[in-house]
This record gives structure tokens, C-alpha cells and sequence, in this order.
């Protein structure tokens, strides 16, 4: 199966040993989409690289880049103003909302459902025109840099986001509605890519996999960043770890992101937007591990620095990547029609597997 | 002299005869396969706009005004493509296969009557039969495309199809035997005729039977939610993988001519054919002037959209298509108007009427039977092989069964008191609530043992 097939988003292979429509096996070929992020980081200064990594998961490049700025920040031992942060918070949640949603579209399309796809990909748009407003890109957008913001939040960015997060609350509800409760949809994911809660944390996996299958961890509270710790949000969990509890956890997710974007809004503090950083930056010789709740799970950057301008070695331990390790054995016993389901419940996106 | 006249007079008969045995249902033949192509192109376009309404989008918009001649600009590139034949492909099935489907469905076509007078293959005593037979032989071409193209996918596509048919072929079957257990005629005239006699569809007296037959017919078209031999999401596009333009189109084609020809068996069967709703209830009889009305309104929204149109050609095409059903509305109009002004014709446009009244409302009632499947198709997820399976064997058949049992019985007992029409409703009532409680109770059953997918399978794996 792949790389070219309608459904294995990107340009992943899958290669599947079959009985009859069982699969008795199976095994992912990556790397078409390998590019050498990190090799690159090591020829670019700290501020140059940034963009690079909002080319890894290009649905959620907010996010991305947030994770390798406060790495670097913590690097430089540098604080982003609570301004930044703040409207730090409320992108990056906006972006998570944006990434559920072409997750939850696509994967409704690969179990066949056509529809809820537009459906996601309208209000995505909104968010994209969100961000398109901030730094004027929709999906790389670089819109963080090293020590704060480079673009003041503009004139009415509090009453754009409280205009979606107020449309989202009924069309979530819509959604729903189309799938939650219906036949069909329960038959296609209850039950199917089963990952127990040992099975998780044996793999590596995080995000909204992991807290499917019962455990709850979530960055965002365990280890809070950016403006985290001062909203108040629920972590949904799951019970059996399946394809459907998946779906729950981020339908849930994608209500709580919408909370805490309400919450932000409410209360924006006023003051600088970038904190006090060069315009050179040497980060003294040292290493230095961040990580933060992507959509996707924990993306973490692991920055060696030795003194001079570029870094010595960026390590990304990117969500993707490590979640689809776990493919193998969720997809064991099922059928080929629940491969499909399983890599869009995965929620994996290329460029990040392979950078 | 007399004699030769005589000669004359038979040989001109002889003539006719021929004339009408022979070349009016080739002619029709002929018409059919020439304008098929051209329905099946705007019922595309149709499910698209429908499809785009439902997904808050426009839908094509780009060719002719409201993407109006999309239909011949996607025919046309379809044809001018390059054949490509698989290297490994046997050669002849791969050129067979497609044209096979494509004969089948529009040879099922020639068995309907889409009016008292409108049918090519005339009084077939054995119609319904004939048709569901010939249609399900496109089934053929399904399996031997997907076999010669030398293709996991399309195997894999083309053993789903014909497993699919089979199993739902034995419930659309009994279902249509719950409905022929009403006429006890397969001729498809007589089964509509019936139910003018009866006045009341069969619809209203199996209820049952057409909600098999409707669920059955869309998994026998390949429908979505059934649409596993070309599951896009897995199977790529299935039995038609490697096929590409004219040959695609066949099958395209096939597909869409399917779908007609299990419309108009339903339309036939369980909503009274070319009968308009309520025909025998005499103060309903307005309804005639639904059809020039309805087709005369369209006229008018065409007419009003002319200035919204940004080109003059396009504005053009509007007025064209208004006054297409302009002339329409107006052809319909005259049966259903002339006997008012002059009640001594009412004889003579009777025949008409009942041809183009009837061709309008047959027509009405399949594009309702199609939309329901494009409406289906664009809010549910697919269902799984196995549930598919299940889903027919395990509900849909033996649901039928009973069904047929029960309308049996209830015609029987109807039989015994005398009752008719809409009487029969007495007794095909609760047969159907009793069909209800089985669908219930197997579904309660089959509950209890919800197979799940085997878990423990494992293999020592490699690729290599």
C-alpha cells in the first residue's frame, strides 16, 4: 500500500502481509519526505532555522515553532514577555483546533464519510485566515520568534477568535451529530487499533493516542509553558484505547482548545511583545531538552549548543514519528479496510515522520 | 384487382407487423444507447451539485452557467484520453470486460416501461425476471476487469463485488418476491396496472419488502454506504484501478445505468410505476397539473437567474434551457388542459396523456429513488467488508424471508375476507409490524454475538 494511495496521507508505504483481507502483518517504509531537518539546523544560526521546523508538521507549524523557540529561549535562559505568551497560548491552541480538524476530516473520509470534510475544512479556513491576518502566512507561518513575538497582535484579533470559538461551539455539535452516534461509524472504529495503556507508554506514544488509551498526560499540566498554567482546562481521557476513543479524546480536545482560547482573550496582558534577546544570538555551551503538547503529541527539541551562533545539534523527537511505531500492533488481526482507519487515527503527517 | 388489393392490404400489414416487432424497438435501442450516455452525464453533475449543496460549496460552476455542460466537457476529455492497456493485463478480457457490464445494464433497460407505451422489448411475460437477470450479469464484467487488469487492487475490488451481489442479490430477490406475491405476474405492465386496479402501491402494502429491496439495490449498485469494490480510501478505486478513459467511461456508465435500471424495478414494483400518486381518488385529480407546473416553474427560475448570469453566452444558455422547459411544461400541459376547453376530445388525448404524464412521473419517482442514494451516499460512512456481510446475511435475508411469509400469509387471510385496495391494509399492517419485531430480534441476536476482528492473530513477519 503507498506511497501513492488516496489514504496514507502523504506519502507513507505500507507494506502488508495478508490472509485473505487479514493482515497478519505489516511494515511502514518512510523516509520519501526526508529531508535533513536536523543536518540543516547545523549549518543555520538559532533565528534562521525557525522557519525550517514549521516545514515539519505543516499543519500545525504554530506549534512546531513555538516547541523550538522556548527551547532556545531556555537555552539562552531568556523569558518571552507574559504578552507573548499569551498570544503564544491562543495561536497554538487555535492551531490545535486547525490540526483536529483536518485530522477529524480526513480520517471521516477514509472510513468513507465524505462530507464532515467540508464541513471541518470551513471552519479551518477561519482559523487560517486568523493567522493570515497575524503574520500574513496560512500554514508555515513563523508567526514566533526566539525571545517573544515579532508582529504585535493586530486591532481585532480578540474579536476574531471570540467570533469563531462562539461559531465553533454548534458546529462541533454538528460533527457530532454526522458521526458520534451514528451505526456505521461506531462499527468502523469501536473496537479496531486497540493500544493498551502499557502498550502506549512501552512505544513512546503521546498526545491524544496515549490519553485514549487511559493515561492522562498532557505537558500542558504536567510541565506547563507558555501561558498554561493559567487556564483552566480539562484533559479528556479514554477507556479502551481504540480507534472510537480516539475520536472522543479529540473531539473533546478540540472544546477544551476552544476553552482556553476564551479564557485567553478575556484577558490579554499589555506590555512588550519580545523579550531581552540579541540581535545575535550565542547561547552559552550547554544542551537543553524542551518539549510541548503538540496536536499531535510531545515535540520535543534537544539543542547542544557550543557558543558560537548555530547550534552544534537540533534533535527533534517528533510526535509522529514515535506514534507510528505503535501501527504495527494496533493494525495486527484487523482488516485491510481498518488499516486506513488506523493510520488517519494515528494522525500522522509526513513531513514530520520523515523531516 | 380485388384480389391483388387484398395482397396489398396484407403485405402493408406484414409490413407494420415487421415494422413494429423489429425496427420501432431497435430505433428505441438505438435512442437508449445514444442519449443514456448523456442522462447518466447530468445525473453526475446533478449528485455533484447535490453533493456540493449538502458540503456548504458550490459544486462546478465553471462550464456553461451553473456547470451546465460539464457533463460533455468531462465526455469529452474522457475520449480524446490515451487507452492505456496494463503491460501484463490479458489483453482481450481487459477490452471484453468493460463493454460486458456496459451491454448488461442497458440490455436490462429494454424490459421497463417508463409509460403504458414507452417500452422497448414489448410484453415481456417474464419482465421483472428478465431484468434483474440481465442486470446482474454486469457483474461479469466486474470481475473479469478487475481479474485482467493483473492488479491487487483491482482483484481485490472485483472479488468484493461479486461477493457483495451475491449476497445481496438473494434479498433484493425476496423482496421482489414479496411484491410479485401481490400481482403473481412478472410482467412489468400488468405489476403497474395492478396496482391501479388496487389503487394503493405496494409500497404501502410491503412496507417492509421495499426497505430490503432499497438497501439491497444500493449495495448491488455499489453505492456508498456499500461502495467496497471501489472503496477509494483502500482499494485505490477498485476493479476500475487500471482502467482509464473510453474504457473507464463504460463503466462509469454501467454504474449509473444500474442505478437507473434498480430505480425503475422499484418505481415499478412498489410505487406504482408511471401512476400518478392517488390516481383513483377523484378530488385529487389536480394533481395532472403538477407536472406543467412544476417544469413551467423551473422555466421561471431560469428566466429570473438570466440577468445574474456574467456572460452573454452564458445568459443565453439560460434562456435556452428555460425555454426548453418552456416547450415542455406546454406539451405536458395540453392533455390536461384541452379536455376542459373542449370535453369531447377527453377520448382522444387520453392515450397521450397517459404516455407523457406517465414518462413524467416515472421519471419523478426514479430521480426521487436516486436522489435518496446520493443522500444516503453523502452522509454515511462506509461500512466494513465483514459487517457488510454480516449486515446481508445475517439481517437483510433472513428479514426477507420472514417477510415474504408474512405478506403470504396475509394475503391469504385477506383472500379469505374478500378484502381489496386499501381493505388489504388490514392485514399487510401487521404483517409488517411482525417483520418489524423479527428485524428486531435478529438485530438483538446478532448483538449478542458482535464478532470482533481476531486479535490474537500474529506472524513471524518479513518483507522481503
Amino acid at each position: 500500500m503507498g506511497p501513492q494511495h488516496p489514504s496514507t496521507h502523504g506519502v507513507l508505504r505500507v507494506k502488508l502481509k495478508l490472509d485473505g483481507e487479514r493482515v497478519i502483518g505489516s511494515e511502514c517504509i518512510i523516509g520519501y519526505l526526508h529531508r535533513g531537518v536536523e543536518k540543516i539546523a547545523e549549518n543555520r544560526t538559532y533565528q534562521q532555522f525557525a522557519p525550517y521546523v514549521d516545514r515539519m508538521d505543516y499543519v500545525a507549524a504554530v506549534s512546531s515553532g513555538l516547541g523550538y523557540c522556548e527551547a532556545v529561549e531556555k537555552l539562552l535562559v531568556v523569558e518571552a514577555p507574559p504578552r507573548a505568551r499569551v498570544i503564544r497560548t491562543i495561536l497554538t491552541e487555535l492551531q490545535r483546533i486547525a490540526s483536529h480538524l483536518l485530522w477529524l476530516g480526513t480520517h471521516a473520509l477514509d472510513i468513507g464519510a465524505l462530507t464532515p470534510l467540508f464541513y471541518c475544512f470551513r471552519e479551518r479556513e477561519e482559523i487560517l485566515k486568523i493567522f493570515e491576518k497575524y503574520c500574513g502566512a496560512r500554514l508555515t507561518t513563523h508567526a514566533f520568534r526566539i525571545g517573544g513575538l515579532q508582529y504585535e497582535a493586530y486591532d481585532t484579533l480578540e474579536k476574531d477568535v471570540e467570533r469563531f470559538c462562539k461559531d465553533f461551539e454548534s458546529r462541533i455539535v454538528e460533527y457530532e451529530t454526522l458521526l458520534t452516534q451514528n451505526r456505521i461509524w461506531i462499527g468502523r472504529t469501536k473496537g479496531v487499533g486497540i493500544l493498551t495503556a502499557a502498550d502506549a507508554i512501552a512505544f513512546g506514544v503521546t498526545g491524544p493516542v496515549l490519553r485514549a488509551s487511559g493515561v492522562k498526560w498532557d505537558i500542558r499540566k504536567a510541565m506547563p509553558y507558555a501561558a498554561y498554567d493559567q487556564y483552566k482546562f480539562e484533559i479528556p481521557v479514554g477507556t479502551t484505547g481504540d480507534t472510537y476513543d480516539r475520536y472522543l479524546v479529540r473531539m473533546e480536545e478540540m472544546r477544551q482548545s476552544r476553552l482556553i482560547c476564551l479564557q485567553a482573550i478575556e484577558n490579554i496582558p499589555s506590555g512588550p511583545i519580545m523579550g531581552k534577546v540579541g540581535k545575535v544570538l550565542k547561547p552559552p555551551p550547554g544542551e537543553v531538552y524542551h518539549a510541548i503538547e503538540a496536536p499531535k503529541g510531545e515535540i520535543g527539541y534537544y539543542i547542544v549548543s557550543d557558543g558560537t551562533v548555530q547550534p552544534y545539534r537540533v534533535h527533534i523527537r517528533p510526535p509522529s514519528f514515535i506514534n507510528l511505531q505503535a501501527f504495527d500492533r494496533m493494525v495486527r488481526g484487523h482488516l485491510v479496510a481498518d488499516v486506513v482507519a488506523i493510520i488517519g487515527t494515528i494522525d500522522i503527517v509526513l513531513g514530520e515522520v520523515d523531516r | 384487382m380485388s384480389l391483388e388489393i387484398g395482397t396489398d392490404m396484407n403485405a402493408l400489414q406484414a409490413t407494420n407487423e415487421f415494422l413494429r416487432l423489429y425496427w420501432a424497438p431497435l430505433l428505441c435501442g438505438v435512442a437508449v444507447v445514444a442519449i443514456l450516455p448523456l442522462i447518466a452525464g447530468y445525473i453526475v453533475l446533478v449528485e455533484r451539485k447535490i453533493m456540493a449543496d449538502m458540503q456548504a460549496r458550490l459544486g462546478p460552476m465553471r462550464v456553461g452557467p451553473h456547470g451546465l455542460l460539464q457533463p460533455i466537457a468531462d465526455a469529452v476529455k474522457l475520449l480524446i484520453k490515451e487507452d492505456i492497456i496494463p503491460d501484463n493485463a490479458d489483453k482481450l478480457v481487459f477490452w471484453l470486460a468493460p463493454v460486458l457490464s456496459v451491454g448488461a445494464a442497458l440490455l436490462s433497460l429494454a424490459g421497463l416501461a417508463i409509460g403504458p407505451a414507452f417500452q422497448i422489448a414489448q410484453d415481456i411475460n417474464i419482465g421483472i425476471l428478465f431484468v434483474v437477470g440481465i442486470s446482474a450479469m454486469g457483474i461479469f464484467g466486474i470481475v473479469l476487469g478487475g481479474w485482467a487488469s493483473n492488479s491487487h487492487y483491482s482483484l481485490m475490488g472485483a472479488l468484493r463485488s461479486s461477493a457483495q451481489l451475491v449476497s445481496y442479490e438473494t434479498a433484493a430477490g425476496m423482496a421482489l418476491v414479496s411484491a410479485l406475491l401481490l400481482t403473481g405476474t412478472l410482467n412489468v405492465k400488468s405489476i403497474v396496472e395492478a396496482q391501479n386496479k388496487e389503487g394503493i402501491w405496494f409500497v404501502l402494502l410491503a412496507p417492509v419488502a421495499f426497505f430490503t429491496y432499497l438497501v439491497a439495490s444500493i449495495a448491488e449498485t455499489n453505492r456508498a454506504p456499500f461502495d467496497l469494490p471501489e472503496a477509494e480510501s483502500e482499494l485505490v478505486a477498485g476493479y476500475m484501478t487500471e482502467f482509464s478513459g473510453f474504457r473507464w467511461s463504460l463503466y462509469f456508465l454501467a454504474e449509473y445505468t444500474n442505478m437507473i435500471v434498480v430505480a425503475s424495478v422499484a418505481t415499478t414494483l412498489f410505487l406504482g410505476g408511471w401512476l400518478r400518486p392517488f390516481a383513483r381518488v377523484p378530488w385529487l385529480s389536480f394533481l395532472d397539473f403538477a407536472p406543467p407546473v412544476l417544469i413551467m416553474a423551473i422555466a421561471a427560475y431560469c428566466v429570473l437567474r438570466v440577468p445574474k448570469q456574467p456572460t452573454r453566452v452564458q445568459q443565453l444558455f439560460m434562456l435556452a434551457v428555460a425555454g426548453l422547459c418552456f416547450v415542455t411544461a406546454l406539451v405536458l400541459a395540453v392533455p390536461v388542459v384541452l379536455p376542459i376547453i373542449k370535453p369531447s376530445v377527453r377520448e382522444a388525448v387520453a392515450p397521450f396523456y397517459a404516455g407523457i404524464h406517465g414518462g413524467f412521473w416515472f421519471i419523478f419517482k426514479v430521480s426521487v429513488y436516486i436522489y435518496l442514494f446520493m443522500w444516503l451516499r453523502f452522509t454515511l460512512p462506509r461500512y466494513r467488508f465483514d459487517q457488510l456481510m454480516r449486515l446481508g446475511w445475517h439481517f437483510l435475508i433472513p428479514l426477507s424471508i420472514i417477510n415474504v411469509l408474512l405478506v403470504g400469509v396475509a394475503l391469504i387471510v385477506g383472500a379469505y375476507f374478500h378484502l381489496q385496495g386499501w381493505g388489504l391494509l388490514l392485514v399487510t399492517t401487521p404483517a409488517a409490524i411482525l417483520a418489524l419485531v423479527a428485524a428486531f430480534f435478529i438485530l438483538a441476536v446478532e448483538k449478542g454475538h458482535d464478532a470482533r476482528p481476531d486479535q490474537t492473530a500474529t506472524s513471524d513477519f518479513y518483507v522481503g
